[in-house]
This record gives C-alpha cells, sequence and structure tokens, in this order.
C-alpha cells in the first residue's frame, strides 16, 4: 500500500535523524519519483557525514574532515527537502503521527522513518574525568584526535572493531596504546577465535600490548584528569587518554512514551514497519529478517544504505520484505577485513582461499552445515565471489532447533 | 551518462559489482574497484545509480 496525504496528494515525509540511513532514505525517495514535502530533523549541528572515516582517516589525519562529508551543499539542495540541523526529537505520537521536538517544533506527517541509530555506552563517572572519551561523532572524533597528538599513553577500552580499529590508527600515530577488555583476542565476539587470534598477533608485532581476558572495573583519575583504567585484577594500567568502546544502545530514548515496542531497538516487522506510517531505519532498527526468522539489528554502513532503500521503496508501496546479506569492513594498518554474512561464535571456519600465515585469506563459516559467513583478509574480490553461497545458505529451510 | 570513480575512497566492498557486473570489477590484488565502461549505455542507467548509492564509501559519481 502506497501512502497519500488525506487529500490523495503526495504524502508529507518526515525522517528522524540525518545521517547515513535517514539521508539514503530521501534521496532513494526522491530517486524513486515521490514529490511530496520531506523534512529532515537531525540533533547534531552537522551536514550529514560519515563515520567510518571517523576511527580511520579522519582520526590519522590522513583526511580533513570535511572530507567525510556525505555530500555537497548542492547536492542536499537539490534533494528538495527540508533539512532542520541541531534540535532533537523528544516525543513521537504514534496515532496523530506527528513528532516534536526539543526547541518546540511540532512536525505532523504521512509517514515517519526513525533514523536515530545508537549512542555510546559508557564507563560509570567518565565524564567527570577529561581525557576520557567516546568515538560516535565528528565532535568526539575531533577532540579524541586532539588529546591524541598531545598525549602519548592510550587505553583503548573495548576490544571490538572500534575499539580495534582505534588502537592500530593511535599506534600509527605514535602512541604508546594498550588495549583492554574481556574477550581473548581482538574482534573474537564478530570474527571467532582463529581470525582475531591472528589480529591478536598483528597487534602485537604492531607494538600494541593486549591486556584482554579481564573486565574493566572503572577509571582512576587525579584533579579531574584520567590517570588509568582499572581492572578486575585490581590492575591499574596507566594512560593519560582513555578510549570507552564498549558497544552502543539504540538511541530511543525519545520514543520512551509513544507506544512502540523497544527491545534493543524499535521493533519492525520485515519490511521494516513499527506501526502503520512508521518505519525504522539503520543501527537503531530491529526488524524480522524473514531469511533467519529472527529479529535482528545490525550496525554497519551497507545496511544503513540498503536498508534505506528498502524502506524507501515500502513507504512507496513497492516494498518487500529487507532480507540482506550484511556486509562490514575494517581496516587495521595494511590489514583489510572484509565479512560477509553471520560467523556465530560456534561456526566451523576453514580457509577456503589464501594462505592464514600470508594474512591474505579468505575464511569460511558454516553452522550446522549451512555457509553463514565469509571473511576475507586482503582478499577483497574473492571473498565477494563467496557471498553467493551465504544467499544459498539463507534460501535453505531454516534447520529447526 | 559517464561514470567517475575514486580508487583512493573505495574501500573495496564490492557493492557496486553486485548492483552493475557490466560496469564494475575489483582487482584481484586488492578489490579496489575497477571501472569497465565509463560510458555505461542507457540500459545500464538504472544499475549504475543503484551502484553509486549502494557504495559505502561514496567513491561512485555519476555525471549525467
Ligand atoms: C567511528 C565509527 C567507525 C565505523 N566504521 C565502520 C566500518 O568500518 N564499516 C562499517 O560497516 N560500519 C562502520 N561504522 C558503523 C556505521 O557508521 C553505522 O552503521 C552508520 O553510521 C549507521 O547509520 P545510521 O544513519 O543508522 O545511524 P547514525 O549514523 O548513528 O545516525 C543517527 C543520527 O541521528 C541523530 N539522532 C539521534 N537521536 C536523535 C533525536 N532524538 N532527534 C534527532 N536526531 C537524533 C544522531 O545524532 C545521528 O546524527 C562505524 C561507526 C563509527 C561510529
Ligand atoms: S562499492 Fe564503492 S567501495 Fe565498494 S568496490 Fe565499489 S566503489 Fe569501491
Amino acid at each position: 500500500m502506497s501512502i497519500d496525504d488525506d487529500a490523495g496528494g503526495p504524502a508529507r515525509v518526515l525522517v528522524v535523524g540525518a545521517s547515513a540511513s535517514g539521508l539514503t532514505t530521501v534521496e532513494a525517495l526522491r530517486r524513486k519519483g515521490h514529490a511530496g514535502p520531506i523534512t529532515v530533523l537531525g540533533d547534531e549541528p552537522h551536514a550529514p557525514y560519515d563515520r567510518p572515516p571517523l576511527s580511520k582517516q579522519v582520526l590519522s589525519g590522513a583526511w580533513e574532515p570535511e572530507r567525510a562529508a556525505l555530500r555537497t551543499r548542492d547536492v542536499l539542495a537539490a534533494l528538495d527537502a527540508e533539512f532542520v540541523f541541531g534540535d532533537p526529537a523528544v516525543a513521537l505520537d504514534v496515532v496523530g503521527r506527528s513528532v516534536r521536538t526539543e526547541s518546540g517544533r511540532e512536525l505532523p506527517a504521512d509517514a515517519i522513518v526513525i533514523a536515530t541509530g545508537v549512542r555510546p555506552r559508557q564507563l560509570p563517572g567518565q565524564q567527570d574525568l577529561a581525557g576520557v572519551h567516546v568515538l560516535r561523532t565528528l565532535d568526539d572524533c575531533l577532540a579524541l584526535r586532539g588529546d591524541l597528538l598531545a598525549g602519548s599513553r592510550l587505553v583503548v577500552v573495548g576490544e571490538g572493531v572500534l575499539g580495534s580499529e582505534i588502537a592500530a590508527t593511535a599506534r600509527t600515530l605514535g602512541l604508546d596504546v594498550t588495549l583492554t577488555g574481556p574477550l581473548a583476542a581482538p574482534m573474537a565476539l564478530q570474527v571467532g577465535p582463529l581470525v582475531s587470534g591472528v589480529l591478536a598477533e598483528l597487534h602485537t608485532e604492531r607494538g600494541v600490548k593486549l591486556r584482554l581476558g579481564t573486565g574493566v572495573v572503572g577509571l582512576t583519575g587525579e584533579g579531574g584528569r584520567v590517570t588509568g583504567v582499572r581492572l578486575a585484577t585490581d590492575e591499574v594500567l596507566p594512560a593519560d587518554v582513555v578510549v570507552v568502546a564498549i558497544g552502543a544502545i539504540p538511541a530511543t530514548e525519545w520514543l520512551a512514551d509513544s507506544g512502540l515496542e523497544l527491545d534493543n531497538g524499535v521493533v519492525c516487522d520485515s519490511r521494516c514497519r513499527a506501526e502503520e506510517g512508521i518505519y525504522a531505519v539503520g543501527d537503531v532498527a530491529r526488524w524480522h529478517h524473514e531469511g533467519l526468522g529472527r529479529l535482528v539489528r545490525l550496525e554497519n554502513r551497507t545496511n544503513a544504505t540498503e536498508q534505506a532503500m528498502a524502506v524507501a521503496a515500502e513507504i512507496l508501496g513497492e516494498g518487500r520484505p529487507y532480507t540482506p546479506v550484511p556486509y562490514f569492513w575494517t581496516d587495521q594498518y595494511d590489514a583489510k577485513l572484509q565479512v560477509h554474512g553471520f560467523l556465530p561464535a560456534d561456526a566451523e571456519v576453514d580457509v577456503v582461499e589464501g594462505d592464514l600465515t600470508a594474512r591474505r585469506f579468505v575464511a569460511r563459516y558454516r553452522s550446522e552445515g549451512r555457509v553463514t559467513g565469509v571473511l576475507g583478509w586482503n582478499m577483497p574480490k574473492q571473498a565477494r565471489l563467496r557471498r553467493q553461497e551465504i544467499v544459498d545458505g539463507l534460501d535453505a529451510p531454516a534447520p529447526t532447533h | 551518462m559517464k561514470v567517475v570513480v575514486d580508487e583512493e575512497k573505495c574501500v573495496a566492498a564490492g557493492q557496486c559489482v553486485n548492483a552493475a557486473m557490466d560496469v564494475f570489477d575489483q582487482r584481484e590484488e586488492d578489490g579496489i574497484v575497477v571501472l569497465l565502461d565509463e560510458n555505461p549505455s542507457d540500459d545500464l542507467a538504472d544499475d549504475v545509480r543503484t551502484a553509486a548509492a549502494v557504495c559505502p564509501a561514496l567513491a561512485i559519481r555519476i555525471e549525467e
């Protein structure tokens, strides 16, 4: 069903969140011929920019921050949408289909797209200490870069994708870097023991100290500035700069009273609908993936784009269930990892091309006899060529548990 | 339609190849995009626009 306004004219669309998924939704709507009014509401003061370079090229200084802009002013203007920056949404009225903002705007619409992403999780008390950072926004990135250039000893809390990338980038800037977290190796949760073991070797070779396998209990400080990170073993890792990269929480606090189902994201059906006329997209959306038969929420750049295209199609009545093969990449030193599909912790992993010791390989992940994922390490093309095996695995009837 | 790719921005995702195989390929050694056809014919235009839209690195530009 396509949407119209009450008089049968082209519908008014409101997108909340002015980043990758929100902007792509607008572009896809226009590309598909939607002529009705579109408003994009964002809480950040900046025009839409891209986040992956924030832990890589912008943090290292290889790119000027402007280069992370998602679109030029002219391209944004050509979209003929109203952009409202620096004014957070504070409430959604599902039945009346309207959003209220902090400054008091009331924005009614025929279709509302929730694209508010996620916010970094924090350690208790970290806000009270200078020198402690999270990394999600451009402002976060510039503040962290400033401290990295002035500092000498960095501790990264969190051995996930983001923490591992920040450790690598900071190391190339010449800092003394320690990476800490509860798991045994960098990105162990995301890529499993075999590949995270290779990552551990790589980081060690490059001079990053790994203090893994112990939880972090808190921060130490003096005179309002951080001095270290306290581990569960009571050991303190000294630091003048700390980055906390321990995951993120969907930015749904503004939806608390909306009546929408919120459970680790905005819960949606297989077409990314949270309610009639209300959609969620990108990092904030947890939708029913029909190929997997369960709710899925993805925090990656490709999903932001692909899901936005699916939501735009759904708004225009051309939708179908959204069943992507997830994809993400990460760059650490000279290693470029590409991950297609899902890499469950208990998967059987085989190197199917290349050579682990040469650090150029493709690993295949199988679970219950089906290929669920493929990982390429400096073999992007070869990894992509095996994507079809994952598609075939998704199409096969789901095993019963 | 004229297509321009920025090899320096490309993150070797290969999404463009999935979208428009006749226009994009990837280098064997590092996966960076290879433009097979700078001036794709009209029947490929939609696929090329999709490729530019799905490229996560914004490395594909279309000059109409
Ligand atoms: C440092 C970093 C590096 C990354 N690297 C990679 C990578 O290498 N590969 C990869 O695949 N992915 C990467 N990602 C993930 C990728 O950037 C995200 O998946 C993507 O940005 C999601 O887009 P989104 O539009 O859904 O959410 P976001 O980009 O988070 O955008 C949401 C926007 O909504 C705004 N907002 C929140 N609440 C409100 C409100 N109440 N009212 C109005 N606006 C609001 C936010 O401020 C934000 O601007 C990285 C992310 C980060 C932070
Ligand atoms: S989709 Fe973009 S990043 Fe990926 S290979 Fe093509 S041009 Fe490069």
